[in-house]
């Protein structure tokens, strides 16, 4: 083991963990995706910032797995919101999860695709607790279901609201006035 | 047997311990911050249970995005977190920047980041005034709004707006700054901080004050980053986490300013920092003041950016580009962003997705008061009934924000 003086003037360091902090996050998420192929469908990368895109089934694993690996260490959620892609588009609606270390100050938004049908997703509650009122909001407005939700409830809009106000065929002016019963 | 005839409404009567009682705080319970709902579940004056109820301010604002252009949108988030709107306006255009690649000249950026320190401390200055005021402190309020006002006094000068300035356009400012703003700014600055001072004369010494913030509402540093706390409740429990340091923007990195922390997890040590706060943000402001060099404060983008009023009287293509920026608003390439800042409650995050055309597909704020409120009940399970006033003060919330 070379002391941290020596170390200074030769770039290329023996230990590990050097070597893993000088990673970039798209490298760690070219990583990840080589270690778990079936996780990961897509990974994109457009105006610095990166997107990995997950099979529904997956986001608890794949969440869990960049919460705990010791290169990624996502353990900050910082959001959670659904996008309706339009009336006509198949899959339909995404679910974007943005995620932040608070070890290594990288970001990364982990995408999942829904066909307008099947619109669930197992929920990450577990893995970060305050995904709780993030999916809440997105079933409120967006009409996505989170299975496993603890208190899946309307968060924003009353009990007894019809619909999602935040999809593209839920109209600006509603279908009438709205009445508290 | 008493020997003492008591009447019945006076009679000493055995309550099984389990005996709870649901009451409903709010919403228009003066210390909530507005239209917040909590329903408590209280065993004598214990909350067992806390669940906030929101959605009272729900306006739709998230909807409204995309029926507006990108230029339009910028008054909408004036109107969320009210008592920061520079901040919200620094975020979505930041954004909108982002997907179109823009360059915002250098004076635009001194600028941008002299105007929100400012917001910052008059934001700091309501959640103190108020949050005394919660606590029982009615004095403090009227020296933290005679500071407030001076700064509403400035934004007014440079914007022409005290609450919704909208001063911050797609890139660059509105307009530039009024002649002798800079030496305004001085005048507000030398009396700022003996203005602090005050406050710590009037409050932090303040022994029922410090009884009422010590040991309440504590967070551990792992469950706050568990509950995506963020902004000076996170730095409260000693993380030292600060968006303008770990992603910086505006060039935040070459700025000198600490980042306060705080290790005691509880209301106070949320007060300290954003005691502490003030004073950096009023560093901040003077080595703005000193960066302040004349220049364009609008990127060279015709298409995107408002020409100048001279120029399109007089010059054909100006007019055009004016023309076509008003009337069909300009396309922004298609693409997703999430732009995170901080604000003055924490991380202020946008989400901005364009389809291509000239208004977003889908706009997304992540409201620090609304993920810091989800851990109310977390932070209040145990305390007294009356902690619950201290605690949601702490938090720095608002409900424009969180309902949007």
């Amino acid at each position: 083991m070379s002391t941290g003086t020596d170390s200074d003037n030769n770039l290329p360091e023996s230990p590990n963990r050097d070597l893993s902090q000088r990673l970039t996050p798209s490298q760690l998420v070219t990583a990840f995706g080589r270690q778990h192929p079936d996780w990961v469908s897509e990974i994109r990368e457009a105006l610095g910032e990166i997107t990995l895109v997950v099979p529904a089934a997956h986001i608890v694993d794949v969440c869990a797995e960049l919460k705990s690996g010791a290169e990624t260490q996502f353990d900050f959620l910082s959001d959670i919101c659904g996008a309706d892609r339009g009336v006509e588009e198949e899959p339909r609606f995404e679910v974007n999860y943005h995620l932040f270390s608070t070890k290594k100050h990288h970001r990364l938004r982990v995408k999942v695709l829904l066909n307008e049908g099947e619109a669930h997703v197992p929920t990450v509650t577990g893995v970060w607790r305050t995904a709780n009122w993030h999916e809440r909001e997105t079933f409120d407005l967006m009409g996505v279901v989170f299975d496993g939700h603890p208190d899946l409830r309307r968060i924003l809009l009353p009990d007894d609201w019809q619909g999602h106000a935040l999809r593209k065929d839920f109209p600006l002016r509603g279908y009438e006035p709205y009445s508290l019963k | 047997m008493s020997a003492v005839n008591i009447p019945p409404q006076f009679e000493i009567v055995d309550r099984p311990l389990d005996t709870q009682m649901t009451i409903s705080m709010g919403p228009q319970h003066p210390s909530t911050h507005g239209v917040l709902r909590l329903e408590l579940v209280l065993d004598g004056e214990m909350v067992v249970k806390a669940t906030p109820d929101i959605g009272y301010l729900h306006t739709g604002m998230e909807k409204l995005f995309e029926y507006k252009k990108y230029q339009q949108g910028i008054v909408i988030t004036d109107r969320m977190d009210y008592l920061n709107p520079l901040g919200n306006n620094l975020a979505y255009v930041m954004a909108v920047e982002k997907l179109l690649e823009l360059e915002i000249p250098e004076r635009a950026q001194t600028i941008r980041v002299l105007m929100c320190e400012l917001q910052r401390i008059a934001s700091h200055l309501v959640w103190l005034g108020t949050h005394a005021l919660d606590i029982g402190a009615m004095s403090v309020f009227f020296y933290c709004f005679r500071e407030r006002e001076k700064i509403l006094n400035l934004i007014e000068a440079a914007s022409g707006g005290r609450l919704t300035p909208s001063y911050f356009r797609i890139g660059g400012l509105m307009m530039d700054l009024p002649s002798g703003f800079e030496r305004r700014v001085g005048q507000f600055q030398d009396g700022f901080i003996k203005a602090v001072d005050e406050f710590h004369v009037l409050l932090t010494g303040n022994r029922i004050f410090q009884n009422r913030t010590k040991g309440v509402g504590v967070i551990t540093a792992e469950d706050a980053i568990d509950w995506g706390l963020s902004g000076p409740c996170l730095r409260g429990s000693g993380v030292d986490l600060d968006v303008r340091r770990v992603n910086p923007y505006c060039s935040y990195e070459t700025y000198e300013f600490d980042v306060p922390v705080e290790q005691d997890c509880d209301v106070w040590a949320r007060y300290m920092v954003r005691m502490r706060e003030m004073k950096e943000s009023h560093k901040i402001v003077a080595q703005a003041l000193g960066r302040l060099k004349p220049g364009p404060v609008k990127a060279d983008a015709p298409k995107v950016v408002l020409p100048d009023r001279e120029a399109m009287k007089t010059h054909m293509d100006a007019l055009i580009h004016h023309f076509l920026i008003v009337a069909e608003g300009f396309d922004v390439p298609a693409g997703e962003v999430y732009h995170p800042i901080e604000g003055s409650k924490g991380e202020l995050g946008v989400y901005v997705k364009s389809d291509g055309g000239p208004k977003p597909s889908r706009v997304h704020f992540r409201g620090p008061s609304f993920v810091n409120l989800s851990a109310l009940p977390h932070m209040s399970e145990g305390a007294m009934m009356a902690d619950i006033v201290a605690i949601i003060g702490s938090l720095d919330i608002v409900l424009g924000e969180i309902d949007r």
